[in-house]
């Protein structure tokens, strides 16, 4: 290595947190940045890193975590709602591309298990670039951002049979000791199976009692140590027996997508994904060998257009089979017509396993690398060129399945309060998401069937896991009036779209919401309060209707007086004054109510005026 | 330039097929104010100072309701009885309105034929009396009503077109269209007059 460990922690770090924000401002993805920051400090270019080799094989632990929280998203009821476009749509596009590419790979003589190898590795898309940028375009619940969506999870999951059948396509001898030099036979079989269903069962039965545990300590980074622990103990458990690391990330997320830690985990897990996949990009880009397009740029250039045009037309008969307009079947193909980050590690896993030489590996890696950063080339042509001709029209109306997950309420606190409003909104069918810090109580509402997600609603990660940025209205009702008023500022600064509403205990809890101007508060006792005063009045002679009314009018009254003592409370003797002549008036008003005099609101229905009128 | 709030009275909008196709053309005409009646008062519990402030502020006041039970959904009867008070609408002092336009726009289940009267049935003229002389005694010409008679019946075609009359209606009353009084034309009908004789 040049210099030690935290120098070239500080290139790393560095070229990303230049490259990055480049990259962005330009409009192309993160992921562009971090491939041009790699090739810039790599060996090819200012050699600021070298020994990338290692750097990658850790930074692939990336890839690791991202494949668990992809699992964590496929709640096995989602799998199964998306089956047909994922296993029809995603199917065809895997199959149709490995076909094409593999038959032309036979067509120039590569032997057939290369040209399968290939055919599968560059059937993939990035779901970083495609997903990025059809959520910037704001396209995720159109027909293309669906489709995109179920072709890209296909893709994710037909990884992990990739991984399996690679090295039965070998070729060459095996370059370093991988998956087959365990056990032989049955033995290998079962060892495989057990770790399979050993992680599904630990997944189902064991995580959750032990997150429990760690939640009732009540400490943040007990969390984040549990969910490391689960990844890296999956990996280490997977690669004893002989299997991708990957692959088990994968089941332990799914067997962990019910739970009700899934939006903990993935708040913890993600930021640690976001840095090793940054880092798995550059050393991707350091390992580019510039040299090798410098030999031969016109190969290099002409695999790139045809590997591109080639995917994006498939993508479109595809759509187009499958129903989609002409528009969106534009944006669906260009969306996915690049090589997906995946191909880097199928790539290095087929050199490794010896399915693939190096000669065309070496050179794919720079193909997939550069079909990456076309790709928001073509998007940006796709929306200013293309859409506009098609003059496309936005869909509307009808809801898409997927967005049957995005729920259109969150609930922060599911105590005494939150759930009544959470069983009703259930009840009228609305997409309630709750989240909830007491372990115990989610675990017994999961039992019930419930919803319920483990997690402190103040947290931003939390939050943005939950759905809030899709969300259209959170309700805050947790009983530590801090966490509310937390929870409110942190939604109404990061979300200012939501729409916040909030219990408070009182009338000091009402005030200083109402100074955080929401969109309602709500005080938690009111209501009943007040209907038990109706009831009294009707015990003591008053007639139903008249001592509704006056209910009503009394809390009508009641909160714009709250609303105009809120604005005056820092002011002690105002608060005072304006406390004792809001309590007069009220009783003034109550009192002309009673007695029939009030000229405010149920004169037409008062024959008193019309009598008195009749007397003059 | 006439300033034309438009008062639409509908307990169950989300199934209603005609009167939440007439709210969507009213809506969209320029000069038009729309009042959900039943949005603004959910819990029946209706303010009259907030009601009467917007009849202050507009010319022409369009009642825009089914015609349930020869009458109208019953928050609008409501409505009249606490909104249009002593002092204010009527009796001493009570001139607010006077001079203002009050237009019906109706739907009825059943068909034309059965709102002409004779025999056993009475005429719709008869039986909007009520609302004629609530706007009489407030000092108010009560316009010919438009109505959209056996509104169960009309396919998508039907809608179209009835949104369509209703459009052209709001439209001639933005722009000062006078219509004749129940009284005066009291066959008439106030889509097809606008039809007929186009814009003022």
């Amino acid at each position: 290595m040049a210099g030690g460990m935290f120098e070239q922690a500080l290139v790393y770090l560095a070229a990303g947190l230049v490259a990055v924000p480049i990259a962005r401002r330009a409009g192309l993805g993160s992921v562009i940045g971090y491939l041009g920051a790699g090739v810039v400090i790599g060996p090819s270019a200012l050699g600021l890193v070298n020994d990338t080799e290692s750097v990658l094989h850790f930074a692939e632990f990336g890839v690791v975590m991202m494949l668990f929280l992809v699992g964590l998203e496929l709640e096995p009821s989602r799998l199964w709602r998306l089956r047909a476009p994922i296993f029809g749509t995603g199917g065809m596009q895997v199959v149709g591309t490995a076909l094409a590419v593999g038959a032309v790979a036979l067509a120039v003589g590569m032997p057939w298990q290369q040209a399968v190898a290939l055919g599968l590795v560059l059937s993939l898309s990035s779901t970083a670039i495609g997903l990025q940028s059809l959520g910037e375009r704001g396209l995720m619940h159109a027909d293309a951002g669906q489709k995109s969506f179920s072709v890209l999870l296909f893709q994710d999951i037909a990884v992990i049979p990739m991984l399996a059948i690679f090295p039965l396509l070998a070729t060459a001898p095996v370059v370093e000791a991988g998956a087959v030099d365990g056990p032989p036979g049955w033995q290998l079989a079962l060892q495989v199976l057990g770790a399979i269903v050993a992680t599904i069962v630990a997944g189902r039965f064991v995580v959750p009692p032990v997150m429990r545990l760690v939640a009732r300590t009540g400490q943040r980074e007990m969390f984040t140590a549990a969910a490391l622990g689960i990844v890296i103990g999956v990996t280490v458990l997977m690669t004893r027996v002989g299997l991708s690391p990957a692959l088990g990330a994968f089941l332990a997320g799914v067997a962990l997508a019910n739970s009700e830690y899934r939006h903990e985990l993935e708040g913890d897990v993600e930021p640690f994904k976001g840095l090793l996949l940054g880092l798995f990009f550059m050393a991707v880009g350091s390992s580019i060998d510039l040299a090798l397009v410098g030999e031969a740029p016109a190969t290099i250039a002409g695999l790139v257009g045809a590997v591109v045009v080639g995917k994006v037309g498939l993508l479109w008969l595809l759509a187009r089979r499958t129903g989609s307009s002409p528009a969106q079947a534009w944006t669906f193909a260009i969306s996915l017509g690049q090589i997906g980050e995946f191909a880097f590690v199928l790539l290095a896993f087929c050199a490794q396993v010896g399915v693939l030489p190096a000669s065309v590996t070496g050179p794919f890696v720079v193909v997939t690398a550069l079909s990456m950063a076309v790709s928001p080339l073509l998007g940006a042509l796709d929306e200013k060129v293309i859409q506009p001709r098609l003059a496309v029209r936005a869909v509307s109306g009808r809801e898409v399945d997927v967005a049957d997950d995005a729920p259109q309420v969150i609930i922060v606190g599911y105590g005494r309060f939150g759930q009544i409003a959470g069983r009703f909104l259930r009840a009228e069918g609305v997409g309630v998401t709750v989240l909830d810090v007491d372990a115990d109580q989610v675990d017994v509402l999961r039992k019930f069937g419930q919803k319920v997600f483990y997690g402190d609603g103040s947290r931003l990660d939390l939050l943005k896991a939950a759905g809030a940025e899709r969300a259209r209205v959170l309700l805050v009702a947790a009983d530590d009036h801090a966490k509310v008023v937390e929870t409110v500022h942190v939604a109404k600064r990061h979300f200012p779209h939501l729409q916040i509403l909030a219990r408070a205990r009182g009338r000091t809890e009402a005030y200083d919401l109402i100074e955080a101007d929401i969109a309602g508060v709500f005080r938690e006792t009111y209501d009943t309060s007040l209907r038990v005063g109706v009831a009294i009045l009707e015990r003591v002679g008053r007639h139903p209707h008249q001592a509704l009314r006056a209910a009503r009018l009394f809390r009508k009254f009641d909160e714009r007086s709250l609303a105009e003592m809120a604005a005056v409370r820092h002011d002690e003797t105002r608060l005072v004054t304006t406390a004792r002549e809001r309590i007069a008036e009220l009783e003034n008003i109550l009192k002309a109510d009673h007695e029939g005099e009030s000229e405010l609101r149920d004169s037409g229905w008062d024959a008193e005026e019309l009598r008195k009128a009749a007397q003059r | 330039m006439a300033r034309v709030l438009v008062i639409l009275v509908h307990p169950t909008l989300h199934k209603s097929r005609i009167n939440a196709a007439l709210a969507r053309e009213a809506r969209q005409v320029v000069g038009v104010r729309l009042h959900d009646l039943y949005a603004a008062w959910p819990d029946h519990d209706i303010e009259p100072a907030p009601e009467q402030s917007l009849l202050a502020e507009h010319d022409v006041i369009v009642l825009q309701h089914p015609f349930y039970w020869y009458s109208s959904p019953s928050l609008l009867k409501e409505w009249f009885d606490l909104v249009l008070t002593f002092g204010w609408a009527y009796g001493p002092g009570g001139t607010a309105l006077r001079g203002k336009l009050m237009v019906s726009a109706l739907s009825t289940g059943g068909p034309a034929e059965a709102y002409v009267g004779g025999g056993e049935r009475y005429a719709l003229r008869e039986l909007l009396a009520p609302v004629d002389q609530t706007a009489w005694l407030c000092g108010m010409r009560y316009s010919v009503p438009f109505v959209t008679h056996a509104a169960h019946r009309l396919d998508a075609a039907g809608i179209a077109a009835a949104a369509a009359r209703y459009r052209a209606t709001l439209e001639a009353l933005v722009d000062g269209y006078a219509p004749p009084t129940l009284r005066a034309a009291p066959t008439d009908e106030l889509g097809a007059l606008v039809a007929r004789e186009g814009r003022v």
